[in-house]
Formats: structure tokens, C-alpha cells, sequence
């Protein structure tokens, strides 16, 4: 299969067009249908992983024709060890939602599977395109689905929820789209002709000026998506007003866009503005890590305290992409699938109690090992994966993350280290007041136990923690080639950002010479200070 | 066995397993089969590798047993593997050999309670643990196991988990570990940031080659950190009192013969790095006796017999502590291996009081407990003999051997030696007192409990005097272990100990001191001890409970710090814990708000923007040649 990318994208898509034929109240059809295409297309996700060379740092798996050829847009895909995983991770998560939601769901059914396959089509799309145009047609079409997962299914607050989730991340996304397109007539005018092939665009040498105005929009859209804090105020609201299913996906596998563009986008294309505003990322990556932390711990509401977590496991990884070494990098991306993960499958078990009870506050809990040991042993499994306990998949991110950028910024990540001591406050916390102590509600003495399809979401997840704890070898070995290119391109774009910035003259001289293959109009902005 | 080391961990992992997913269904025959099974097989592989191990290195070399390559990124990463050389030895057989003891006296002492299975599965997972700890070869496969027997401490102190206090003083055990481990952390990204491995060897080798002491320091500092909260020093020790919540034979093996002893081993497995450092020395030697002191005094006015025992134990691992410290391994390995068998026995003979007691742990309450349960008794009595220092019981020797190492340590400067040899030996004093305090509350006197009590009290089940008699055996006779060298002289014993431990602490961890001023020193602890226990004896033997209300009535402001524990816990929630919260609240209520309403006004003024522009555009004809007709002026006034 040449074109198994595509499959997997396209499969998905295939069968919401499919689904919108069926009668409405083929509920059973419908979901099954949705089930099995998941599935299948997870299925066809895991041939991936047979036909990806190890030791390969380029993509892979590469399929590209031309789409709109007077533009030089091209569809373009392929797969290398940065996306590998966030691939497997989309791939996997869907099927999870529609088993762990199998009974929860009894609004539109049919729309609501049909959005999360357009959904995870989509998701898949923005890993695996290489052709910036076509990310960003995915990146977008991912909010869409969302938008109306939220606002449809989601709770009494939802239609401010969504318009707040659209609007944030449409005002980032809004900005790349005028970052790519000045990108792209950078490359025009350095190839002569259109091309939108990102490999194609990592070729640039961007002055620095340039560098910081588009790593600044870039940056902005990605920061929101991840969220970074200050950024960070629409991610509470949307989960919480989100369904179970569209919790999970959101944190799953949305927020790691952002932290995936950062490593697509900023550091190979902005290489001198990656190395001068690290820093200042490193910082909010850092203040992120403590606040999300600490405002977690006094949420009343479980899932805005999982939000708030992820806020907190979030900074954790944008701290090991701007850390810029290999361990941090690949503990970084390695800590985006652990957040998937855990935090997809504290999701999954918050709304397995909802269902039940219709609250979400800790308040009205308490006890519930009593009542439900086999759910309080799914849950602290959790939770021991969110903590980052070793043995679990959560401490090898978080250790190579903390252990890569202690060598570059030792003084953040000792800060940030002791949001390990904060998620232990926090999460045992939520196990505390969720599962021990008397049942003191007479209702939740009552709760029917957590049923199979919600144990068979989770078995998954939880085999995942354990293989990723016991051996993240097999995972780490994938991206390590890929990882190390990118620091390459990104150490070579910083020594020519430093040769420019060093002497000007320099810089004239090197104009001199290759600045003759370009057109005048651009000249201007290439003089640097 | 010696080449699958990774059995002895595994076997207690199975046992977790099966009791974990089948144990509720299968019964509690099958998990009174398994559990203490799984215990006893690591103590067997464990010693027929240590057998074969001494076979093969005799000279006491390490031996590596490499799994897999467990973690491997840019130069960070570890092997999973696991070592075996005569320090980690001796732990293996301390944590199987009294594990086993606790695993079968739990068949009878968990026997009535629900639970039964997920109890087992627990403490096997916990021996699982323990073992990676101990076997481990480097720092990283030793973190695995360090925060995995957090876990089972904090699934364990939880085990009642529907009582509040239990689950709450699970969750803290758990938090204040953490802080230790976020010094554990740091102290291992220096490590790979500075000597590129965590492997215990090359960590080492690369320390003594190293050219900035400060690292090394800052090292040896922040593992101390790790060890402050896993053996519960000054300033973490908060958690332990607390843990005493969980089920009585936790109690004695977690909480006191081998995981809150961790820390003293992995400074021990420290020493070449400790020994680079003068003032990380120091600073372990001050807290370790400051901590044998500080909770001594504690633990002369609890009223919980857990509680005496429980704050004994954070003493006694302020003395292992001055003696690892001092630069004395031997002798705070000694006082580790004894103090596991003396205070299991105390733990084991607790739980057997509280179970004949139906459940009471108050001392005031007991009383004259001698007659009616005499193998607990002379069990508990020998092991209070043991730990308050009376010769020739194990815990003399070893208490004796680190006061006279705190004295005659050559790494640290005399005055610093004499303070803290005295603080050592007053806190020796205490502990024979209040131990001794705690034995005549108990077994002799008066009874003080109610009449049902007194109706149902029992000796207990063979499966939980049996460990009792054998720990009490230990407690008497470990001393032969490291008999010093004054006395040794004359029988011609040597100091096995020390002799086992020479590979790995060469020369110079048992301190040459005259035999004289040896002599001295073990007739100077001996006669703090025998003081200490003639004072109890006076007070509680003879007045029993009186002597306490007449404390309370001559001093009671000392009485009443005492008995609030000098209010630390107070004092943190205070100090740290209400201020972070408010805190966070304010980040939650306020910045979070804030920003929001940062973000809102700029919505509102776009939109402001659009409504003005807005107004330009209404789509109303008339409003439209209305603007035309003021355009029209405007122009004619401008150009006219």
C-alpha cells in the first residue's frame, strides 16, 4: 500500500460521507459503523509502523501530487519520528471515544460520530501533511468538528465554551495564515517558482527581523492551541462544557498541534528567533507548569482540575522543545503521548461518573472505592501514570524532559521540577476526596460499577502506560533520528543567524553573493540590526 | 540464579499480580498461600544467588546483571539491571528473610479483615519494589524502586481507606516523599549533566576525578534531601507518625525494618561521594542526631503505643544516620540490620497487644497485659532490652559502635564530634526511658481497660508468635555481628560485619579508637541506659499511669508541647500548606480573571470598532446620501 497515508485519512472521511446516508435512528448501526472504521483505521495506522525505517531522520512513507500546480500546492504526506507517535496516538484515542461513549451519546447520534471521524481525519492530516498549505487546511478543519462537539453535545455552558474555544484559536491560526503565505513568497522568490513543501521552506535563510515577526505569529497560534499560560483561559471552559468524548480528544491529541507545530514549524524555520526567544518560552512553559499545578488543586470540579493539569503537563513539554537537546526533544514528544494517555483516560473516567450521577464536583463524591473498586483501580492507575510514578509511561517523559533541559537551563527546571511534588498535592488530592473516606452521599451508594465498553476503552490506555514505562526504547529509537536532524537544521540556522548578526558586513558579503538570485522588493528587509 | 537476578524482584511481582486480579475470586486459602509464598521464594533465590555470589567474587566484587536497556536518549538513560556485592547483600537478606516473618505473621493478624486479598497483593508489591530498590545498579533502576515502595506506602497507610484520617495520612506520606524526590531528581540530572551516567560505579569513579567539589556536594546534599523524606529526618520526618494509620504489620516492615531504612543505605552505596564532601557529612551526622534527639523526647509522652514506636523509629534512624554520616558505614549498616530485627519485633508485639486489646492502641488503657499474653510480653521485653541498649542484646553493640564512631570520627573536627556524640547519647537516655516507659504502661499494673475488653483479651495465633519469637531471638543474639574490637580481642571474634562489608568500605569505617576509651564509652552507654530504664522503672512500675498525670501536673507546658508533638504539623499547615493554598485560590479567582477580562476588553473594543464602522454601514439608503450630502460640504469646504 504506496499510499497508506492517505488511506488513513481518508478512510475516515469516507465513511462520515457514508454514515450521513443512514436513517437517524440506525443507532446501533451508526455506532457500530463508527467503531469498526476506528478501528480499522487504527488497524491501518499500525502498518505504519511496519513499513517506517528505524535510523531514517527524513519522511517517510512520502505520497505528493499536485493540487492547485499554478500555485505550486501541493498534497503532499509522510510521516517521520516526530509525528509517528502523535499519528498512532490520534488513531488510537478515536476508537477509545467511541467505545467509552457507546451509551453516553443520545443526541444526534449520527452527527456526533460523523464529527469525530471528520475529526480524526483532520488531526491526522495536520501530522502527517508536509506541505504547509496542506497543514494548515487541516489545522483548521480540526476546529470545526470541535466547535460543534462543544456546542452540541456539551453541557448548559456550552455555547459560550465553544465560541470561546473558536475564537481563541481562531485569532492564533489567523496570523499563521499571514505567516505562511509571506513564507511562501520568501521561498518564491529564493526558487523562482511556488512551493509550499516544508522540507522546502526549512532551505531558508530568513533574516532576523523577519525571523522574530513570523516566529512571533506562529508562535501565538501554537501557544494558544497548547495552551501556554497567559493563554490558557479557553481550555477550563472547553472542558468542562465538553462532552466526555470530545474532553478526551481535545486534550488527547489537539493540545499536542501546538506543541507539534513548535517543532515542525518554529525551530527548523526560525532557528535565530527559536534560540533567542527560548527563554522567554522556557519561562511561560515553566509558569505553566507551577500555576496550572497549583490553580488545579483548588478546583471543586474534577474536570477543570484535569484541565488545569494539563496546563501544568503541557509546560512540561514546550520546556523540553525549547530546552533544544536531543533528551529534552524526545522526552518531550514522548510526554505528548503520555499526556494523551493519562489525561485522556482521566477524562474517559471522569465522564464514566457523570454519566452516573450528572456532577462533576468533588464535593458530591467521596468513598466511591467501596462502591466501585474495579473504576478506583482504573482511576489510580491514572492518575499514577498523570503523577509520573516510574515504572509508568508519565516518569520517562518527564525524566528525560527535566534531565535534557537541566543541561541548558538548569535554574527553570528545578522550578519546574517541583511540579512533580504539586501533581502528587493535586492528583492524590482528587483520589482522596473522589474515593476514600465513608460514602457520605446515599446516592453514590448506588453507582453500577464501570461497564465493559468503559473498561474496554481503558485496557488500551493502560497496557500503553505499562509498555511505554517498561520499555520506552521501542518508542524512543523511532524519533531519535528525526529529533537529531532537527537540532541539526536548527544549530545550522543558528550559526548563519549568527554570522549575520556578528558583522554586518558580513552579511553584505553574503548578499553580495547570493542575494544576486533575488528580486529586489524583498532586499530591503533583509538588512538586519 | 546468580545470572537472573531479575527473578528475585519478579517472583513477589507474580505474587502481586495473581492476588491482585484473582485473590478476590479465588479466596483467601489462595491468598494466604501466595502471598507469604511469593515472600518466601525471593528470600530463597535471594539466598541461593548471595551463596552463589560469594562462590564466584569471594573478593566481594561487583556483580552486574544487565536486563535491558531500559531508557536510552541523547547521552541520558539507564540499563535496567541489577547488582549484587555484599552491601546490597545484606539488605536482600534483611528485607526477604524479615519480609517473610511479616507476610506470615499478617496471615494471622489480617486473617478477619475484608480486603484480605488487595492487602497482599499490596505488601507483595512492596517487597517487589524493594528488592528493584536494593538490587538496583544505579541511581535511576534505585529511583524506580524508592518511589514504587512509596506507592505501596502510601496504597498501604490508605489500606482503611474509609477512614479519613487513614486516606489522609496516605496522601501525605506520599507528598512529603516527593519533596525528597524532587531532591533525588536534581541530584540526578547533576549526575548526568556532570558525570554522564547514573551507574553507582561510574558515578563514583567520575566523583573522585571530579574538579568542582561543589557539585559533588550539592549531590551528596540533595540525595540527603531523597533520604530526609523516605527515612523520615528533620525537617520531612511528619509523614511517619502519621503512617502508623495503616494495618499493624505495615507498620513493622514499611514503616520500620526496610523501607524507611532506604535512605540510610543509599547513602551508604554513597560513601565515595559523601567522603569527597566534609560538609554534606556534616550536615547528615547534625540532622541525624538533632532527628535521635528531637523525636525521643516526642516519644516520651504519646499515649498510642504505635505512636511511642513510631517516633522511636525516626530516632533510631537519626543514629544510623550520625553513623553514615560520620563516615561510619558499618556501624549505621549494624544499627539498620539490628534495628529490623528489634523494631519489627516491637511492631509485630504491638499489633499482637492490639489485637488481644480488641483493637485499643491507647497504653492508657492497657496495663497488666504480662499474664495474659506472656509470649508477646517476653518477646516485647527482650526486643525493649534490645533497643534501649542493654548488653550483650544486639542493639547495643550497634548503638555502641556508632556513639563511639560519632566521637572518633577523623573526617569531622573534634568539638562537632563531641556535640554530637552528646546529643546521641542523651537521646540514648530517652529512648530507654520511654521505651521502658511504654513496656511497664502496657504489661504491668493495673488493668485499665473496659470489661470487655478485659474478657476478651488472647494470646495470639501461632503464625504471629512464631515471628515473634524468631525476631525476638534476633534481637538478642544480632550483636555477634560486629562485636567490637575490645571485646573481640579477647574471644578472638572478629567484626563479621565489617570484615563482609571490607570490598566496599576498605579501611577507616570502623574507627580505630584505644581500647581504653572504648571500654569507657560502652560503660557510659550502658549506665545512660540502665539510667534511663531504673527512672522508668521508678516512675511507671512503681505508680504506673500516676507518673504521667504528675508530669502533666509539675510541667505542663512541657507536657503539653510534648503531647502536640511540639506542634510541627501545626506549624507547616501554617506555615506552608494554608499560604500556598490561599495563594492558589488568588492565581485561580484573580490572574486567571484577570487575563480573561484583559482578553474580553480587547474583544469589546473590536467589536466597539466594528459597531462605529457599523454605523457607516447601516444598508439605510437615506443614511447613505446623508453622508454623501456631508461629504459633498466637506469637499466644498476644503477645496473651496
Amino acid at each position: 500500500m504506496s499510499n497508506l497515508l492517505s488511506w488513513i485519512i481518508w478512510l475516515p472521511i469516507a465513511v462520515a460521507v457514508v454514515l450521513a446516508f443512514f436513517p437517524k435512528d440506525a443507532v446501533g448501526a451508526i455506532k457500530t459503523t463508527g467503531l469498526i472504521a476506528s478501528i480499522a483505521t487504527f488497524g491501518l495506522s499500525l502498518l505504519i509502523l511496519n513499513h517506517f525505517q528505524e535510523g531514517v531522520a527524513s519522511f517517510q512513507l512520502v505520497e505528493s501530487h499536485s493540487w492547485i500546480p499554478q500555485w505550486g500546492i501541493r498534497y503532499a504526506l509522510g510521516v517521520d519520528g516526530i509525528s509517528l507517535w502523535l499519528v498512532l496516538l490520534t488513531t488510537l484515542l478515536t476508537p477509545v471515544v467511541f467505545l467509552s461513549s457507546w451509551n453516553a451519546i443520545h443526541k444526534h447520534p449520527k452527527e456526533y460520530v460523523i464529527a469525530f471521524l471528520i475529526m480524526e481525519a483532520a488531526m491526522i492530516g495536520v501530522f502527517v501533511a508536509i506541505d504547509i498549505l496542506v497543514f494548515y487546511v487541516f489545522f483548521e478543519l480540526t476546529l470545526l468538528p470541535m466547535y460543534l462537539v462543544i456546542g452540541v453535545w456539551g453541557g448548559a455552558n456550552r455555547i459560550y465554551a465553544a465560541i470561546k474555544f473558536f475564537l481563541f484559536t481562531i485569532a492564533g491560526s489567523l496570523l499563521m495564515l499571514l505567516g505562511i503565505i509571506y513564507l511562501a513568497f520568501l521561498r518564491y522568490h529564493d526558487l523562482g517558482r511556488p512551493d509550499f513543501s516544508i522540507v522546502g521552506l526549512y532551505g531558508l535563510s530568513i533574516p532576523m527581523t523577519t525571523q522574530a515577526i513570523l516566529f512571533g505569529a506562529f508562535a501565538l497560534a501554537f501557544a494558544i492551541k497548547v495552551p501556554l499560560f497567559p493563554l490558557h483561559t479557553w481550555l477550563p471552559d472547553a472542558h468542562v462544557e465538553a462532552p466526555t468524548g470530545g474532553s478526551i480528544i481535545l486534550a488527547g491529541v489537539m493540545l499536542k498541534m501546538g506543541t507539534y507545530g513548535f517543532l515542525r514549524f518554529c525551530l527548523p524555520l526560525f532557528p535565530d528567533a527559536t534560540a533567542k526567544y527560548a527563554k522567554w518560552m522556557i519561562a511561560l512553559a515553566v509558569i505553566g507548569v507551577i500555576y496550572g499545578a497549583l490553580v488545579a488543586w483548588v478546583q471543586p470540579d474534577m474536570k477543570k482540575l484535569v484541565a488545569y493539569s494539563s496546563v501544568s503537563h503541557l509546560g512540561f513539554c514546550v520546556l523540553g522543545i525549547f530546552a533544544l537537546n536531543q533528551t529534552a526533544i524526545e522526552g518531550s514528544i514522548l510526554q505528548m503521548v503520555n499526556h494523551g494517555l493519562s489525561t485522556g483516560a482521566l477524562f474517559l473516567l471522569v465522564g464514566v461518573i457523570y454519566e452516573r450521577r450528572h456532577t462533576r464536583l468533588l464535593a458530591d463524591y467521596g468513598g466511591l472505592a467501596a462502591v466501585m473498586p474495579v473504576y478506583a483501580t482504573l482511576f489510580v492507575i491514572a492518575v499514577l501514570s498523570s503523577v509520573g510514578l516510574p515504572g509508568l509511561n508519565g516518569f520517562v517523559g518527564e525524566f528525560l524532559i527535566l534531565a535534557g533541559s537541566f543541561k541548558t537551563h538548569p535554574t527553570a527546571t528545578v522550578i519546574a521540577t517541583s511540579g512533580v511534588i504539586l501533581a502528587a498535592i493535586y492528583l492524590l488530592w482528587l483520589v482522596q476526596r473522589v474515593f476514600f473516606g465513608p460514602v457520605t452521599n446515599e446516592e453514590n451508594k448506588s453507582i453500577p460499577e464501570i461497564a465493559w465498553n468503559e473498561i474496554a476503552a481503558m485496557v488500551p490506555l493502560i497496557v500503553l502506560m505499562v509498555w511505554i514505562g517498561v520499555h520506552p526504547n521501542t518508542f524512543l529509537r523511532k524519533m531519535s533520528p528525526s529529533v537529531q536532524q532537527l537540532l541539526t537544521t536548527v544549530q545550522k540556522g543558528g550559526e548563519r543567524g549568527n554570522v549575520m548578526v556578528a558583522s554586518r558586513r558580513v552579511i553584505l558579503s553574503r548578499e553580495d553573493g547570493e542575494g544576486s538570485r533575488r528580486a529586489r522588493p524583498f532586499a530591503p528587509l533583509r538588512v538586519t540590526r | 540464579m546468580l545470572t537472573h537476578l531479575w527473578i528475585i524482584p519478579a517472583l513477589p511481582l507474580a505474587g502481586f499480580l495473581l492476588n491482585g486480579l484473582l485473590g478476590e475470586r479465588a479466596g483467601r486459602g489462595f491468598v494466604s498461600v501466595v502471598g507469604p509464598l511469593a515472600s518466601l521464594l525471593a528470600a530463597i533465590t535471594g539466598t541461593i544467588a548471595a551463596i552463589q555470589y560469594h562462590a564466584a567474587y569471594p573478593h566481594g566484587q561487583r556483580y552486574v546483571d544487565v536486563v535491558y536497556n531500559w531508557i536510552s536518549s541523547g547521552g541520558v538513560g539507564a540499563d535496567l539491571a541489577f547488582q549484587l556485592d555484599p552491601l546490597s547483600i545484606v539488605i536482600l537478606m534483611v528485607v526477604t528473610w524479615v519480609g517473610t516473618l511479616i507476610h506470615i505473621y499478617s496471615v494471622g493478624y489480617m486473617g478477619h479483615e475484608p480486603g484480605y486479598a488487595r492487602y497482599f497483593s499490596y505488601l507483595n508489591l512492596f517487597l517487589a519494589e524493594m528488592l528493584v530498590l536494593v538490587l538496583g545498579s544505579s541511581y535511576l533502576v534505585m529511583f524506580v524502586g524508592w518511589e514504587g515502595v512509596g506507592l505501596c506506602s502510601y496504597l498501604l497507610i490508605g489500606f482503611y481507606y474509609d477512614k479519613e484520617f487513614a486516606a489522609a495520612a496516605g496522601k501525605k506520606a506520599f507528598v512529603v516523599n516527593r519533596i525528597g524526590d524532587f531532591g533525588f531528581l536534581i541530584a540526578m540530572f547533576l549526575m548526568f549533566a556532570h558525570f554522564g551516567s547514573v551507574d553507582f560505579a561510574k558515578v563514583s569513579s567520575a566523583a573522585m576525578h571530579h574538579v568542582d567539589p561543589w557539585i559533588v556536594t550539592a549531590i551528596c546534599l540533595l540525595l540527603f534531601l531523597g533520604a530526609c523524606g523516605k527515612s523520615a529526618q528533620i525537617p520531612l520526618y511528619v509523614w511517619l507518625p502519621d503512617a502508623m494509620a495503616g494495618p499493624t504489620p505495615v507498620s513493622a516492615l514499611i514503616h520500620a525494618a526496610t523501607m524507611v531504612t532506604a535512605g540510610v543505605y543509599m547513602i551508604a552505596r554513597t560513601n565515595v561521594l559523601y567522603r569527597l564532601s566534609p560538609t554534606a557529612m556534616m550536615v547528615v551526622t547534625f540532622i541525624g542526631a538533632l532527628t535521635a534527639l528531637f523525636s525521643a523526647t516526642i516519644a516520651v509522652r504519646q499515649f498510642d503505643i504505635k505512636k511511642v514506636l513510631a517516633y522511636s523509629t525516626v530516632s533510631q534512624l537519626g543514629f544510623m544516620f550520625v553513623g553514615v554520616g560520620a563516615g561510619a558505614y558499618t556501624a549505621g549498616i549494624f544499627h539498620l540490620v539490628t534495628h529490623a530485627f528489634f523494631k519489627a519485633c516491637l511492631f509485630l508485639g504491638s499489633g499482637s497487644v492490639i489485637h488481644a486489646m480488641s483493637g485499643e492502641q491507647d497504653i492508657r488503657k492497657m496495663g497488666g497485659l504480662w499474664k495474659k499474653i506472656p509470649i508477646t510480653a517476653w518477646t516485647f521485653l527482650i526486643a525493649t532490652f534490645a533497643i534501649a541498649g542493654f548488653p550483650p542484646l544486639s542493639g547495643f553493640f550497634s548503638k555502641d559502635e556508632i556513639l563511639v564512631s560519632a566521637l572518633a570520627s577523623p573526617y569531622l573536627p573534634l568539638s562537632f564530634n563531641r556535640l554530637v556524640w552528646f546529643m546521641a547519647t542523651v537521646a540514648a537516655f530517652f529512648t530507654a526511658y520511654y521505651m521502658f516507659r511504654l513496656f511497664f504502661l502496657t504489661f504491668t499494673g493495673n488493668f485499665r481497660g473496659t470489661h470487655e475488653q478485659e474478657h476478651h483479651i488472647h494470646e495470639s495465633p501461632a503464625t504471629m508468635t512464631i515471628p515473634l519469637i524468631v525476631l525476638a531471638a534476633l534481637s538478642a543474639i544480632g550483636g555477634v555481628l560486629g562485636i567490637p574490637a575490645a571485646i573481640g580481642e579477647h574471644l578472638h571474634v572478629p567484626h563479621l560485619l565489617a570484615r563482609w562489608l571490607e570490598p566496599i568500605y576498605p579501611k577507616g569505617t570502623v574507627f580505630e579508637v584505644p581500647a581504653n576509651t572504648e571500654w569507657i564509652l560502652m560503660f557510659a552507654s550502658t549506665a545512660v541506659a540502665v539510667f534511663g530504664a531504673w527512672l522508668a522503672y521508678n516512675r511507671f512500675f512503681k505508680q504506673g499511669l500516676a507518673a504521667d498525670e504528675a508530669l502533666a501536673r509539675s510541667m505542663p507546658a512541657i507536657a503539653r508541647t510534648l503531647e502536640n508533638q511540639y506542634y510541627v504539623d501545626e506549624i507547616y499547615d501554617e506555615a506552608i500548606v494554608t499560604p500556598l493554598e490561599r495563594f492558589s485560590r488568588f492565581l485561580w479567582r484573580g490572574i486567571d480573571a484577570l487575563i480573561d477580562g484583559i482578553l474580553a476588553l480587547v474583544g469589546y473594543t473590536v467589536a466597539l470598532f466594528g459597531d462605529l464602522l457599523r454605523f457607516f454601514q447601516t444598508g439605510n439608503v437615506r443614511n447613505y446620501a446623508l453622508m454623501f450630502f456631508a461629504g459633498v460640504l466637506v469637499f466644498i469646504w476644503v477645496f473651496a
